[in-house]
């Protein structure tokens, strides 16, 4: 079996602690967004700093990517999954860095204020307070948590089709 | 490919292993979205209990959806500053953007004396976090946790053979909710007044303010009119006498409201809405409400945010009371359903507070 290069380790510390977060933050939206209590405060209350924090890991992540070696994918692989890897990878950046902002930007525009922590420390808004433009964000709120949930599940479901069948190292390089 | 191709049983034990993560957590992902809990009361099922209700929809709150805009100030007393940092309490002159409602869902019904009055208010200091309440001028609220609103909203679902709800629903939630009857008794012996301006507001949740000490107490709030309290009189036959009421008195002078905090005493139930506190609980004049402008909702400022009871500023925090997570998620949805509509006109334009405004001078 070839040995792969691993990602740096910065890369898989990055990796993994916004997997667990992103999972986590997917859970608590929906879980949130279908209920009126008894936790509905509390994970609302998670919901919004958890969300910065993903967004400034993802946008610190994203600069650490373009700046850091990543190990080639294995030379056999067939080239429709080789484009799928690149454009699922450039997708899951897009949302990682587009659902914190879409869901600041909803809540500017619906003239809420936006604790970030407490009630003391608010985040300024973002966008003008326009009930339409909040309606239409929070629709694709959803939208985009859906498409990140889905895109997620594929990604997982790839690198276990590379640790399982194809024993191809490219699941290792990450672990 | 580097390795030795696995054997055919062993290949499809690895197939399964990439399938079962991502399905385990699918599976989990529709459990969280409440598909396999039927009993969960989601946004979603307030949203459809109340549209089966007769809850109009087009643009409008999906409850107390019939409403006018008021504006004003509020100016403390200064005597609730030791039981709370918010600066509500502390500063004069606060900007106030207001509400007054019937709690219907349909933004054309008739004006009645029976119907619930609210009144919400927006706090936006200059220099501190904002705070938004809505209140009810009954005593209590009959509803003491998202079980009994979803159970009071289903038993208020229009009979298509009459329009209207069917009463031996409405008898069997009072039958199936005996919890709820000593609230229900106290809300139905209230004086009704003759309008908004006379009417008393109450907080119905309890709320915990903070000091700046670190000190916390338990307590609810009412808004309690300067205006002298005039029993109901129906004006028959006009139906919006209670908004051109409202306006008329609005033009007429400002209006004036005591914003009275009563402090929880040992036996009062904090986390529970349909129990009345004992009538010897201490209360303070925190300070008071001026109202002295009146606008259509139509293009009125209070008609682009929702009056969610768990905005609010340091120094007052929710209480365990369970309504209060209702109320404030149902109020967002409601509120992201209605952005998304094309609104029609309110009952109470424009035109109608003009007129009130042009008899007078």
């Amino acid at each position: 079996m070839t040995r792969m290069a691993s990602f740096p380790l910065l890369s898989r510390v990055l990796h993994w602690l916004m997997a667990i977060m992103i999972l986590a933050m997917l859970f608590i939206g929906l879980f949130m967004a279908s209920s009126v209590g008894p936790n509905y405060h509390r994970l609302v209350t998670l919901h919004r700093p958890l969300g910065i924090a993903i967004l400034v890991l993802a946008i610190l992540r994203l600069g650490n990517r373009l700046r850091s070696s990543v190990p080639p994918l294995p030379d056999d692989l067939p080239r429709l999954l080789r484009r799928a890897a690149t454009a699922s990878h450039i997708l899951l950046y897009g949302l990682m860095i587009a659902l914190p902002l879409v869901g600041w930007g909803m809540l500017s525009a619906g003239g809420f204020p936006i604790p970030l922590w407490g009630q003391s420390v608010l985040l300024p808004a973002i966008l003008p307070h326009n009930p339409v433009l909040w309606s239409w964000l929070r629709s694709t709120h959803t939208i985009l948590a859906f498409s990140l949930f889905g895109l997620v599940l594929a990604h997982i479901a790839a690198a276990l089709f590379h640790g399982f069948i194809r024993r191809d190292g490219v699941l290792k390089s990450m672990t | 490919m580097a390795q030795k191709p696995a054997r055919p049983p062993m290949l499809a034990l690895r197939w399964l292993g990439v399938g079962a993560v991502p399905a385990a957590l699918a599976l989990a992902f529709l459990w969280t979205s409440a598909c396999f809990s039927p009993a969960r009361v989601t946004q979603n099922r307030l949203m459809s209990e109340l549209h089966n209700a007769g809850s109009y929809g087009h643009g409008f709150r999906r409850a107390h959806a019939k409403g006018v805009c008021v504006s004003g100030w509020f100016d403390a007393s200064g005597e609730a500053s030791h039981l709370s940092r918010a600066a509500v309490f502390h500063e004069q002159h606060v900007p106030v953007i207001g509400r007054f409602a019937l709690a219907v869902g349909q933004p054309y019904a008739p004006d009645s004396t029976a119907t619930v009055r609210s009144m919400a208010l927006r706090f936006t200091p200059p220099d501190a976090p904002e705070w938004r309440t809505g209140m009810n001028d009954p005593p209590v609220l009959p509803l003491r946790d998202a079980h009994d609103v979803s159970d009071f909203f289903a038993s208020q679902q229009i009979d298509p053979a009459t329009g209207k709800p069917d009463p031996a629903r409405m008898k069997a939630f009072g039958a199936t909710h005996p919890w709820l009857k000593s609230a229900a008794a106290e809300n139905a012996h209230r004086l009704i007044s003759s309008g908004f301006a006379d009417d008393t507001f109450h907080s119905l949740n309890s709320f915990v303010l903070s000091a700046a000490d670190g000190t916390t107490t338990p307590v609810r709030w009412a808004m309690i009119p300067t205006q002298p309290v005039a029993p109901s009189d129906v004006q028959g036959g006009d139906h919006e006498y209670l908004f051109r009421k409202l306006i008329d008195d609005i033009h007429g002078h400002p209006l004036h409201w005591h914003l009275v905090i009563t402090v929880a005493g040992a036996h009062d139930a904090i986390n529970d809405p349909s129990q009345i506190w004992a009538q010897n609980d201490q209360t303070i004049d925190a300070g008071t409400l001026t109202l002295n402008s009146i606008e259509s909702e139509d293009d009125g400022p209070c008609t682009g945010i929702t009056f969610d009871p768990l905005v609010l500023p340091p120094g007052i925090q929710p209480s365990d009371d369970p309504i209060l997570q209702v109320r404030s998620a149902a109020y967002m949805r409601s509120f992201s359903l209605r952005s998304g509509e094309k609104h029609s006109p309110s009952a109470v334009t424009t035109n109608l507070i003009q007129a009130s405004e042009s008899k007078k001078s």
